[in-house]
């Protein structure tokens, strides 16, 4: 009887732990999302964790309750040996998870099609057109139309769909930026897409989120959203800043570094992109750089 | 493990599960069974991996170039036949038959090497014309699965061998009659699966 | 002549490394000498090292399970630690080319060598005394499992002291586990000892799906089996049907890093996706291989502790069933993020969800079976009960991450951890210790000390929810697993809270050890003399404890599920007359199985340093193992029917008959001397 009331109180302390955590979470990352895609996401995460919250405080309630009032020294309780059988229970038994299911899987493949990365994202904006090559261990970001490319740091356009092609040099990376949305894998020889939008200005945090080496937690990026004004002044003034995106400087970016901060590139020779995507120009690690 | 024990007599009909434990030739053979289940599923894997990579040829040949069908016919009929005789003699075997246990293991036995020597020499001409199976994706799963199968193959002749010996050695004792059983079993699936091989990887070869 | 091994393959600059190895070598030294000391080696080798009987074969796996444990567990406080200091500017005190061997081998050890073996061991002990039989049906290749098993721990251990592991995390995805990323001994370590032990487990799914469906008493068909054995049955169907991918995948992965082949290169064609694809069909099947043995063990005790039958069998059946089944049409969930198309991941999605209708179905019925019941919060109980508290906050993150675009925000991130841990540990751990407390009495004769065990399980289940409801939060922060160190300063709090909660459940292990040598200490006070402790429902309950090598001297005859306890019913269990003895027919014991292992070692060492000359030893000392066992004829000793008369009436003077169903809180035990009976064991 005592156990089962510390039981209880524990699960309610349990339950204000995880409370208290989950609302320190509400201010950054996947649940403050500043863009449609992020925030279609989260509604789908705060519907379907109701709905099964529903029927999971229920059963964990009702499993305490059951095991307390039926424990062997309560003899109010009527103990009945040899039931083990009832039709209309397993009836509700089986249909309340089928329901659930049922509904959460209509979400599932409504969810999927709508925001599967690819499909291009409803507003009328005319895209912006970013290439993304992962490297050991930084980011490379191209604007073909633009013609700059940078590493680690991307400016975006708010309000402006942006459309992602991404790849990868060498092993598999996951492209992520939390507060926008959806990740997606990147992988040599092979091109994946991804839309993305930002409502608000402001700086977003990205990382790659599947593990591809000894410099993979320095793999951070940072994606600012700011007006169009500034962003064509941005443009500008990476084009004037210099530098010159050819082959060597994509051999010498390809070489195995741990994070490596910021660079600009503000002129493209020659776009890197598609022969990295045909898994044309893959690059292999030394011992020392595999440590 | 006794065999026999426990089962309920004199009861007309009782379905085989409520009999109690099975005598020991069917649980060998069942077990074995499961055995080549398993091994049939990890054929599927490689079947698989070779759907997926067969057109992966890296700008070198194709199955269609590399092919000889001919030999491929001629060695499917070795394996085929040693299939065949290997049935043989395991009726033999039922028949308490040393000699034609012996005669017939002994066929199964050249027609084995037979269909290894065929495939031996398929594998030594691909890898002098340059194409062995570090040259491409394709010519990776080709070698994986084929190989695979004439592993198997080589295991399954080295096994008659050590079978004849028991047999030789030990008689027909229940234990060596049990693993000459289950001999044919493995040397009959692995036909099954060479017809899955050939009509997969050699017949599907555009 | 030593291929790749040379002197710098020790990490003689290590400091940690060296100290555990020294630590260990003076452990296993101190043991060594006490054995010997003791004159044990005879008895060890009579008894354990060769036995076949499933019931020592059990034990030894749940001990292998233990000691795993105990470095797995290693590698996760090491883990915690370097997360709780590495953030911001702080580089902790693992560089990334530690840290990254240390999440590999942790995740490789946990599943592999310590929840397989743990589930193994429990099939193993508990599975013939359900279905009133003697043994498993092949009791040698019992052995040789449980000794392949073994030399794959041994392989990964080596990998501590001599060279390095895999860097790739556990399932080693390509490119990154090629060689052109990973040219070490790492993933070659990883490789072999997982195919070693790969092996072993395929050998016990045959072997005890043979035993299930084959060797069952007289009269217990298909609807009269305990429900633990129709969930071992599906668990074992499963390992028939998935570990060969998982064979066939890491054979590929082995041939691209020893012959050049292009499997999975980024070069000459090679799909890494298809590795995905391919790892993650057996993976998936493998959570359930774990999983369904353990449902059905707290199927058992939540039966055997209410005091009713369980409700709703037929349904578990088919519950049990339908998972078996539907774990095989999943596995594209665990990638959703690598680009399937919406049709591809809408499907998986949906399908993985449905596997929670009979995973909810079995939840609702263990409440309805404590509904009606004299519930007794024995420690198995408490397990029972803390395991559906937490279980299902698991599965129901898990549906979560089952809708696609759930998952594309929080795949591969902390959340995700929080949410396997969750039912990894409230599945699989509680399970395995609910299984533990639950037989140890059969096992042992002695029961476990009660309170100890009850302080384990708060250590656990409080420790796990103070370790990982920080990484439910932290996941959806933005924080992704496998990060050696992390920018945001505002997350190391949390990450102190989790490394508490480890610290929490790093008491709870170290109370199992006191709770053991406790136990052990206070066995005769706490002697199981009726073989009944629980006042159980299944057949393993009408036996003595420890049961004797022959399990039943006379096969049981069953007509109803819960057969011991429509026994108990029916007037109390009772001898059967000495006339009904025959002559019984046991396997004897043979060192095929570490034999085997040793060459089995042997080879896989030479193979990960490209030793040739070696290599060809371990495989023809593996072939010479094999064909000498294939020789010899005498398998069986004969058990005389007085023998096995003898011990009977021997048990009969011990014993109360057993009294018909009524709670147990209080019935009589009966001290019994301290008789070793030895029959049928030697060898």
């Amino acid at each position: 009887m005592m156990a089962n009331q510390q039981l209880k109180q524990c699960v309610r302390l349990a339950g204000v732990a995880c409370a208290g955590a989950m609302l320190t979470s509400c201010r950054e990352g996947v649940l403050d999302p500043h863009g449609p895609v992020g925030q279609a996401e989260r509604v789908i995460l705060y519907d379907a964790t109701a709905i099964m919250l529903a029927v999971v405080v229920p059963v964990i309630i009702l499993t305490m309750a059951f095991a307390w009032w039926f424990r062997a020294d309560n003899r109010r309780a009527t103990y009945r040996p040899d039931w083990e059988y009832s039709g209309t229970i397993e009836l509700i038994v089986w249909s309340i998870p089928a329901l659930v299911i049922l509904f959460l899987g209509g979400i599932a493949w409504i969810g999927s099609h709508e925001l599967d990365p690819p499909k291009p994202l409803a507003t009328a904006a005319e895209p912006l057109e970013v290439e993304v090559v992962s490297l050991d261990w930084r980011w490379l970001f191209i604007y073909p139309h633009e013609r700059i490319a940078t590493v680690n740091h991307l400016v975006v356009p708010t309000g402006v769909p942006v459309h992602f092609r991404l790849t990868s040099t060498s092993v598999m990376n996951s492209f992520f930026i939390p507060q926008l949305g959806s990740q997606i894998y990147t992988m040599t020889g092979m091109t994946t897409q991804l839309n993305l939008q930002a409502d608000e200005p402001g700086t977003y945090e990205g990382l790659s989120a599947q593990f591809s080496g000894p410099g993979f937690s320095d793999m951070r990026f940072s994606l600012v959203a700011s007006s169009s004004d500034k962003f064509a002044s941005w443009v500008a003034e990476v084009r004037a800043r210099g530098g010159v995106m050819d082959e060597t400087a994509f051999a010498q970016l390809a070489r195995p570094t741990h994070g490596g901060g910021e660079l600009t590139y503000g002129e493209l020779a020659r776009d890197p992109f598609d022969t990295v995507a045909h898994g044309q120009m893959t690059t292999a690690w030394s011992p020392e750089e595999a440590l | 493990m006794s065999t026999g024990e426990g089962v309920l007599h004199g009861v007309p009909d009782l379905p085989l599960a409520l009999r109690g434990p099975a005598p020991s030739r069917v649980v060998a053979g069942f077990g074995f069974w499961l055995f080549l289940l398993s091994d049939i599923i990890m054929f599927a894997a490689l079947f698989a991996a070779y759907a997926v990579l067969c057109s992966a040829t890296a700008g070198g040949p194709n199955g269609a170039e590399l092919f000889d069908k001919p030999r491929v016919f001629l060695e499917t009929m070795c394996l085929l036949a040693s299939s065949a005789t290997c049935g043989f003699g395991t009726i033999a075997m039922f028949r308490d038959n040393t000699r034609a246990t012996y005669l017939w293991m002994g066929i199964t036995f050249l027609l084995g090497a037979c269909f290894l020597s065929i495939e031996g020499r398929e594998f030594a001409s691909m890898l002098a014309a340059g194409a062995g199976p570090s040259h491409s994706a394709f010519l990776s799963a080709f070698f994986a699965l084929v190989g695979t199968h004439g592993l198997h193959v080589t295991v399954g002749l080295g096994w008659l061998i050590v079978m004849i010996l028991q047999v030789a050695t030990l008689g027909f004792q229940p234990m060596v009659k049990r693993r000459l059983y289950c001999f044919g079993l493995f040397w009959h699936a692995l036909d099954i699966v060479w017809i899955g091989v050939f009509t997969i990887v050699y017949l599907g070869a555009r | 002549m030593f291929g790749r091994l040379s002197w710098s393959a020790i990490p003689f600059d290590q400091p940690i490394i060296m100290g555990t190895c020294g630590t260990i070598a003076a452990v296993l030294l101190a043991l060594g000498i006490l054995i010997s000391a003791k004159g044990w080696w005879p008895y060890l080798w009579r008894e354990w090292i060769t036995s076949v009987d499933h019931k020592r074969i059990g034990v030894m796996y749940m001990v292998l399970g233990l000691v795993m444990l105990l470095r797995g567990f290693a590698d996760a406080i090491m883990m915690r630690s370097q997360l709780a200091l590495a953030a911001g500017q702080a580089a902790g005190y693992l560089p990334p080319e530690h840290y990254d061997q240390i999440f590999s081998a942790h995740g490789t050890i946990m599943i592999f060598f310590v929840a397989m073996p743990f589930v193994v061991g429990l099939m193993n002990f508990v599975l013939p005394l359900q279905l009133g039989v003697r043994d498993v049906a092949f009791p040698v290749i019992n052995s040789v499992s449980f000794w392949l098993t073994a030399a794959g721990v041994l392989l990964v251990n080596l990998s501590l002291f001599v060279g390095e592991f895999a860097r790739t995390g556990w399932l080693a995805y390509p490119p990154l586990s090629e060689l052109a990323y990973s040219p070490g001994v790492g993933v070659d370590y990883y490789l072999w000892s997982l195919q070693l032990s790969g092996i072993g487990t395929l050998l016990s799914g045959i072997n005890l799906t043979t035993t299930i469906l084959k060797m069952r008493a007289p009269g217990m068909g298909y609807m009269q089996m305990p429900i633990f054995c129709w969930t071992s049955l599906a668990s074992n169907l499963l390992i028939i049907a998935a570990f060969p991918v998982l064979t066939a995948t890491f054979g590929m992965l082995l041939l691209d890093r020893y012959c050049d082949f292009h499997f999975f290169t980024n070069e000459l064609g090679g799909n890494p996706m298809m590795y995905i694809n391919l790892i993650w069909i057996w993976g998936h099947p493998e959570v359930y291989i774990l999983m369904l043995p353990v449902f059905g063990v707290f199927s058992e005790v939540v039966a055997t502790f209410s005091g009713k039958p369980l409700f709703g069998y037929r349904s578990m059946v088919a519950a049990t069933m339908a998972i078996c089944v539907l774990s095989f049409i999943v596995w594209l969930h665990h990638f959703f993020t690598m680009g399937a198309g919406a049709d591809v991941n809408g499907f998986f999605g949906i399908a993985t969800m449905i596997i929670a209708v009979p995973t909810g179905v079995k939840v609702f019925n263990w409440m309805f079976t404590m509904y009606g019941g004299r519930v007794r919060f024995t420690v198995p109980m408490y397990w029972t009960l803390g395991f559906i508290v937490t279980f299902v906050v698991g599965g129901m993150t898990g549906v979560l991450m089952a809708i696609p675009p759930a998952d594309f925000v929080l795949h591969n991130s902390l959340f995700l951890i929080a949410h396997f841990h969750n039912v990894a540990i409230g599945g699989v751990v509680f399970g395995v210790m609910a299984g533990m407390s639950y037989w140890f009495p059969k096992a042992f004769g002695f029961k476990l000390n009660e309170r100890l065990g009850k302080a384990v399980f708060w250590c656990w289940f409080i420790g796990f929810f103070l370790a990982f409801m920080p990484l439910y939060a932290l996941g959806l922060m933005g924080a992704t697993r496998r990060m050696q160190h992390y920018p945001n300063t505002h997350w190391q709090p949390l990450m102190v809270v989790a490394l508490a909660g480890a610290v929490v459940i790093l008491v709870g292990i170290a109370l199992t050890v006191v709770q053991l040598v406790v136990s052990i200490r206070d066995r005769r006070a706490n002697r199981d003399g009726t073989g009944d402790p629980w006042n159980g429902r299944t057949l393993e309950w009408s036996m003595p404890s420890p049961p004797p090598a022959w399990n039943f001297s006379v096969l049981p005859n069953v007509k109803q599920p819960d057969a011991y306890w429509e026994l108990k019913k029916a007037g109390g269990a009772h001898r059967p007359p000495p006339g009904a003895f025959a002559n019984l027919h046991m396997p004897r014991n043979t060192p095929v199985g570490i034999f085997l292992a040793f060459f089995a070692v042997i080879l896989g060492f030479a193979l990960i340093w490209r030793i040739d000359w070696l290599a060809a030893v371990g495989l023809t000392g593996t072939l010479a193992t094999a064909l000498r066992e294939s020789w010899r004829t005498d398998r069986e000793e004969v058990i005389p029917a007085r023998v096995v008369a003898a011990y009977e009436h021997e048990q009969d003077t011990l014993e109360h008959p057993v009294a018909p169903a009524e709670t147990c809180r209080t019935r009589p035990e009966v001290a019994r001397n301290d008789v070793r009976i030895t029959v049928g064991s030697e060898s």
